[in-house]
This record gives C-alpha cells, sequence and structure tokens, in this order.
C-alpha cells in the first residue's frame, strides 16, 4: 500500500496542480508533495517488507538503497523552487509544477518497477514529463534543447523498448511462460536464449544508457542541462540518471545470471572509462559553467558504470556515489542557476567578479565543485576511493590509472572555469543585473543544505545506509 | 495463411525504401499511413482466431498509425507553412542504395538469431530490423523537423513489428505502452514543432546550431 502511495502522492498532487488557479499558491504543493514522499519513503525505508516475486512494483532491497536519495532530492529542491518561481512570477508555472511533480510520481514507479514493461512505461513516461520543464524559459535556445533531446532521449528510449521485447522473446524461446518480471527472468537464468539476450543486453545499454548519459549517447545533455533552470537540472542530473543507472543494474542482474556476466562487465567498464575520458576532456574546453556540470554529469555516470561493471564492493560504492552524486549535484546546479540569473551570461568570456555579485552563490559552487571533483571530507572522495580500491583488488590496474587520470583532468578542468568566473572585477552589467536578482535565503540554504549533506554523508556516513547498500549488492549478484 | 504474413510484412519493408526515396513530405506522411496500416492487419492474420482483445489492438494500431497521427503531422505542416521538399542531408540514390544494404543486412541477422518453429517462416525479425534501420536513416539524414518525425514513427513501426512476436505469450501491456507513446510522442512533439517555428521562423533542423562546443 504504501509502495503505491509513494506513486500516487506526486501523481495526484500534479493532479491538483493542473486544477489549481493561483499561479502564486501553486508552487506550495511542491514542498508538500516533497515532504510527503520523503516521510512516506522513510517509514519504508525502516521497516521494509520483502515484496512478493510476482508483485510488479515493490519496495525492494535495490529500490531502498536509492530511493530515499531521490526523495531527499526532490525535498530540498522543492523549497528552492518555491523561490524560483516567485522570481518568474510573471510566467505561468501550471505546465510546469504539474510535470514536476509528474516527473517524481514516475522515477517513483521506475525504481520500484520489478517488471520490465513496467519500468519501460515508467522511464519513457518520465522522459515525456521532462519535456515542457525543459523549455520553460521559453528562449529559442530552450527550444533548440528540447527538441535535440526529444529526437535522442526518443531515440534512446525506443531502443530500449526493443531490448526489452528481445529480453522477453529470450525467455519464451528459453520455455517461458511470459512472465517478465525480473525475479522470473532470473530464476530462468541459464534457460535463457543466449543471442537473443545479448542483442537484449547491446540494445537496453545502448537505450537507458542515453538516458544516463553515457558517451556517445550523451550529445542531448549538455544541451539541456545547459537550457533547463537548475532546480531542473539538479532533478535530472540527481534523479533521471540514477533511474536509468537502477534500470541498467536490474537488466544486467538477468544477463548475469544466465552466464553472460562476463560481457556485462566487459562493456559497462569499456562504457564507463570511455565517458568518462571524454567528459574529461570537454570539461577542459567548455567556457560555460552550466555545460560543464552536464560533462561532469557525463562523467559520474562513467563512474557509476565503472563500479557497476567491478561488482561486488565496486557496486556497493557505487550505490553510495549515488547518493554523493545527488546530492552534490543539487548543491551545484542550484547555486549555478543563481549564478547565471545575476551574472545574465554563462560563459568564462562574459562573467567574472561573481564573488562579489552574489557571493553565498560563488561559495557554494566553489565547494561544491571541490565535493564533486572528491576532495576529501566531502562524500564523493570516500564513494569513489572504494571503486579505486575495488578496482586494484580485482587486478585491473589500467582501468584504475585511467580512472583516476580523468579524474584529475576534470579537477584541472572544472577549477580553471569555476575561478574564471568568481575571481576578477564584475562587469558593469553584472552588477546591475545582481543588483535585480539579489541572494535571498530561500536561493541559498537549499543548495547549502545539499553541499552539508555532501559533507556529512563523507564525515559519517550512517551505517543504515551502508546497510541497505549492502543489502541492495545481494540481492543484485546472482551467482549463476 | 504464413504466406499472406509474409506478404503484408515485405509490403512494410517495401513502403520503408519508398519513404526513403521520396522528395516530398506529404508523400512521406502518405507512406506512413500506408505502412500504418498494413501493420495494424497483422495482428489479426497472425491468430487463427482472433480474440476481442486482438481486434480491438489491431483496430486502434489502424486507427492511431494509420489515421490520426497522419492528420496530426498534416496539421502541423499547414500550421508551419513548411514548403514540401524534403531537404535530405545525404542524397535520396544513397539513402535509398543504404536502406537497400540494410534490409539484406537484417535478413542476414534474422536468418543467424534463434527462433521458435511458429515463428521460423515468417519474417518477422528481419522486417523489423530492416525498418528500424530505415527509420534511423530517414531520421539522421534529413533536416526537416517532420521528416524526422516520420523517422522516428517508422523507427517504432519496426519495434511494434518485433512485439508482434510477443503479442501472444505476454499481456498486452508492452503493446499498450507503444500506442500511448506514440500518440503522446506525437502530441508533445507537435506542441514542440510550433514553437521551433514560431522561435527560429522556420522549421529546417539547420537553424539549430546555437548549442554546439
Amino acid at each position: 500500500m504504501i509502495e503505491l502511495a509513494i506513486i500516487l502522492v506526486p501523481v495526484l498532487t500534479a493532479g491538483v496542480a493542473l486544477a489549481w488557479r493561483s499561479n502564486a499558491t501553486r508552487p506550495w504543493l511542491l514542498p508538500v508533495a516533497g515532504v510527503l514522499h520523503a516521510t512516506l519513503c522513510g517509514w519504508r525505508g525502516l521497516a521494509p517488507p520483502a515484496p512478493l516475486a510476482s508483485e510488479w512494483v515493490g519496495f525492494d532491497a535495490v529500490t531502498r538503497a536509492v530511493l530515499p536519495a531521490l526523495s531527499l532530492l526532490f525535498l530540498v529542491c522543492s523549497f528552492y523552487a518555491l523561490s524560483y518561481l516567485r522570481l518568474r512570477a510573471e510566467r505561468p508555472n501550471r505546465t510546469f509544477t504539474g510535470a514536476l511533480l509528474m516527473l517524481l510520481g514516475l522515477m517513483s514507479l521506475a525504481l520500484q518497477a520489478r517488471h520490465v514493461g513496467l519500468l519501460w512505461i515508467a522511464i519513457e513516461g518520465a522522459t515525456l514529463a521532462t519535456v515542457p520543464l525543459l523549455h520553460f524559459n521559453g528562449t529559442a535556445r530552450a527550444y533548440e534543447a528540447t527538441w535535440k533531446y526529444l529526437l535522442v532521449g526518443g531515440t534512446g528510449i525506443a531502443l530500449s523498448l526493443l531490448g526489452s521485447f528481445c529480453l522477453g522473446y529470450a525467455s519464451l524461446y528459453g520455455g517461458g511462460s511470459g512472465d517478465l518480471t525480473f525475479a522470473g527472468l532470473t530464476a530462468q537464468g541459464g534457460a535463457l536464449s543466449r543471442p537473443w539476450l545479448m542483442m537484449a543486453w547491446v540494445l537496453m545499454m545502448a537505450g537507458y544508457g542515453t538516458k544516463m548519459g553515457l558517451v556517445p549517447m550523451h550529445t542531448w545533455k549538455p544541451d539541456a542541462y545547459g537550457e533547463a533552470p537548475g532546480v531542473v537540472g539538479a532533478l535530472l542530473a540527481g534523479g533521471m540518471t540514477t533511474t536509468a543507472f537502477i534500470a541498467l543494474l536490474r537488466v544486467k542482474q538477468v544477463v548475469d545470471a544466465a552466464g553472460l556476466g562476463g560481457m556485462t562487465q566487459q562493456m559497462l567498464l569499456a562504457a564507463g572509462l570511455f565517458s568518462m575520458v571524454v567528459a574529461a576532456l570537454f570539461l577542459l574546453g567548455t567556457p560555460d559553467f552550466k555545460r560543464m556540470l552536464a560533462y561532469s554529469s557525463v562523467e559520474h555516470m562513467g563512474i557509476l558504470a565503472v563500479g557497476a561493471a567491478l561488482g561486488g564492493a565496486g557496486l556497493g560504492a557505487a550505490l553510495f556515489h549515488v547518493w554523493n552524486n545527488s546530492l552534490t549535484k543539487g548543491a551545484l546546479f542550484l547555486s549555478a542557476g543563481n549564478l547565471r540569473r545575476a551574472a545574465g551570461a554563462r560563459t568564462r568570456d562574459d562573467v567574472a567578479g561573481m564573488a562579489w555579485v552574489s557571493p553565498w552563490s560563488a561559495r557554494i559552487l566553489v565547494t561544491g565543485l571541490l565535493a564533486i571533483t572528491a576532495c576529501p571530507p566531502f562524500g564523493p572522495f570516500f564513494s569513489e576511493l572504494g571503486i579505486v580500491r575495488a578496482g586494484l583488488g580485482a587486478g585491473r590496474g589500467v582501468a584504475v590509472l585511467v580512472f583516476l587520470g580523468s579524474l584529475l583532468l576534470a579537477f584541472l578542468g572544472m577549477t580553471r572555469l569555476v575561478f574564471a568566473i568568481v575571481d576578477g572585477r564584475p562587469g558593469r552589467a553584472a552588477k546591475a543585473t545582481g543588483a535585480r536578482f539579489r541572494e535571498t535565503a530561500g536561493l541559498v540554504v537549499p543548495p547549502l543544505v545539499f553541499l552539508g549533506l555532501s559533507l556529512g554523508l563523507g564525515l559519517t556516513t550512517p551505517p543504515l545506509l551502508r546497510e541497505t547498500w549492502a543489502a541492495a549488492v545481494k540481492a543484485l549478484e546472482v551467482i549463476p | 495463411m504464413t504466406d499472406t504474413v509474409n506478404l503484408f510484412i515485405g509490403l512494410a519493408m517495401g513502403l520503408n525504401l519508398m519513404a526513403l526515396a521520396s522528395s516530398r513530405i506529404p508523400s512521406i506522411i502518405r507512406i506512413e499511413a500506408a505502412q500504418g496500416m498494413v501493420l495494424g492487419v497483422l495482428p489479426l492474420l497472425l491468430e487463427g482466431e482472433p480474440s476481442a482483445l486482438v481486434i480491438a489492438v489491431a483496430a486502434a494500431v489502424v486507427g492511431v498509425k494509420g489515421f490520426l497521427i497522419p492528420s496530426l503531422l498534416r496539421r502541423a505542416m499547414r500550421a508551419a507553412h513548411i514548403d514540401r521538399e524534403a531537404a535530405p542531408r545525404l542524397g535520396f540514390v544513397p539513402s535509398l542504395l543504404l536502406g537497400a544494404a540494410a534490409t539484406v543486412g537484417a535478413l542476414a541477422l534474422g536468418l543467424a538469431l534463434p527462433l521458435m518453429p511458429e515463428h521460423a517462416r515468417l519474417l518477422l525479425v528481419p522486417g523489423s530490423f530492416a525498418t528500424i534501420i530505415c527509420g534511423l536513416i530517414l531520421l539522421m539524414s534529413r533536416t526537416k523537423a517532420i521528416t524526422q518525425v516520420c523517422g522516428f514513427l517508422m523507427l517504432e513501426n519496426g519495434i511494434y513489428l518485433f512485439g508482434l512476436l510477443l503479442l501472444g505469450s505476454t499481456p498486452l501491456l508492452v503493446e499498450a505502452g507503444i500506442l500511448l507513446d506514440l500518440t503522446v510522442a506525437v502530441f508533445v512533439i507537435g506542441i514542440i514543432v510550433d514553437r521551433i517555428q514560431r522561435s527560429f521562423d522556420s522549421l529546417d533542423t539547420r537553424m539549430l546550431t546555437e548549442l554546439r562546443e
């Protein structure tokens, strides 16, 4: 019952938002849904009953390890959205509020989906719900980004549907009765048809990899994150990517159980490292600080893929990294949104001296930058350390070297860009726009909270969370 | 019965190539509509005695793919005052050759994959792969937004063909997903097309070049 409530609360609130008349009070529905959602997730997370194998929707060990992070991300973002939408009071926010809530509901469904087809429908729905969020600013650039998102994302989603069908056929060919729950498919194990399973894995990796933003299917990401409001960027980079990652993990479990674990490992490792290297190279070159965050997101998806490829302790560290990535990206996207608004520009050439124009957001961006580039004692340092350890333990020295090399390049590229926009003298135009968009508590506290959470995760990782990650790894690793 | 089914699938594959070769947007839309109707009839032919559910699926597919979506596309075209040239990035002959090569490749791939005895004599798998690849070619090689949508629809048609393999064994959830998806996708795309037109004063995606590294 609570499982369904976690999905239905945001979906029904979305319906209320569409019917709500007042533009000024409508955004309050976001924190209301956020608080309810977080309460339900927390409650279920503390006392989870194991779902039955045949259930299509359930709060299983994997859900328990990541859904609370998404809920927390949305909760803090929803308070930021209040202040953000007050700044944009001239714009109708009916669709924006409704789509944001719908996105939360569909991501909650995707993270709880235990059936191949249901999972696909949830991710497809979430993709469509994102569309109105991306072009909220209504500029020509925003529409261009939305079009590219629709074409690339739509193709990715279509390929993952084909992959789901191939998985279904693999089961049917192996004598399956049409049961497409992940539990049923895993139980079929080696009976699944291998050629069809390989097709399924390749297509799903391309499809859900597009949603994650693994190279070379990442091309929509810089455009979409660059043009979308900061709060949407935070939810996509911290939530949507997690959802696609979990989808891939659930499919990987089926493929591994059929004895093709070697293939999934190799492919994830290659895609992960390739994403990290390419993202690091782009990070050295991009002059736009919002696009920089998109490339950083591509890099962190690479890190997740590498962790998942290593399995065992590496997978556990990857699940830890899901939390770190979500919360730290929250701080970065929200503060970058503040800076973008105050500066009235977005590239190194036009923006300087933001430490004087918006001191709080500038400080948060710099600290968040240190956190995401894995400086101790922030959370990302510990999760990435865990992945490196797992890599060395598995004897993958070269992979670890590439991993560390890309992290270093990304650090160089990001610090160069961030300090260029924070230091120096602000231009006259930036002073004027900065005076128009003053920093208020509502715009600064949410990213600060994210930063605090990222720091807290690093200093004292709650034992309960460690336990959930370990349980999820155990649930995902089936010995064939 | 198998021969009739294969005839229809062959027809759909021929329509792929026709779409790749046509230079006018309205004719591409017409070809898509015809392909949608051909695909809609297939479930009836595949089942010896079609159940009410299968008949409903067939009717819905013919209605959505054959009539609803083409009329939405035509309306978008009228509203946006697009001229009728398909404006290819890759010429018609090269894309046609690529499409033909893809069809041959799809036949080879279809032979290489193991099939259940009842599907072994059907062209569903090669037909599906050929349609998907031709859809991708159309999607990537044309510059007008509407033609790209047509490519995407062709891609979806290919996936639908594959889905027919599972029609008998799995609940119709996934089938319903496709229809829903198509309607919503076109709806969303229709709105976006309208906005792109207003912002850029053109539906030529070559104009969409503000965002690049």
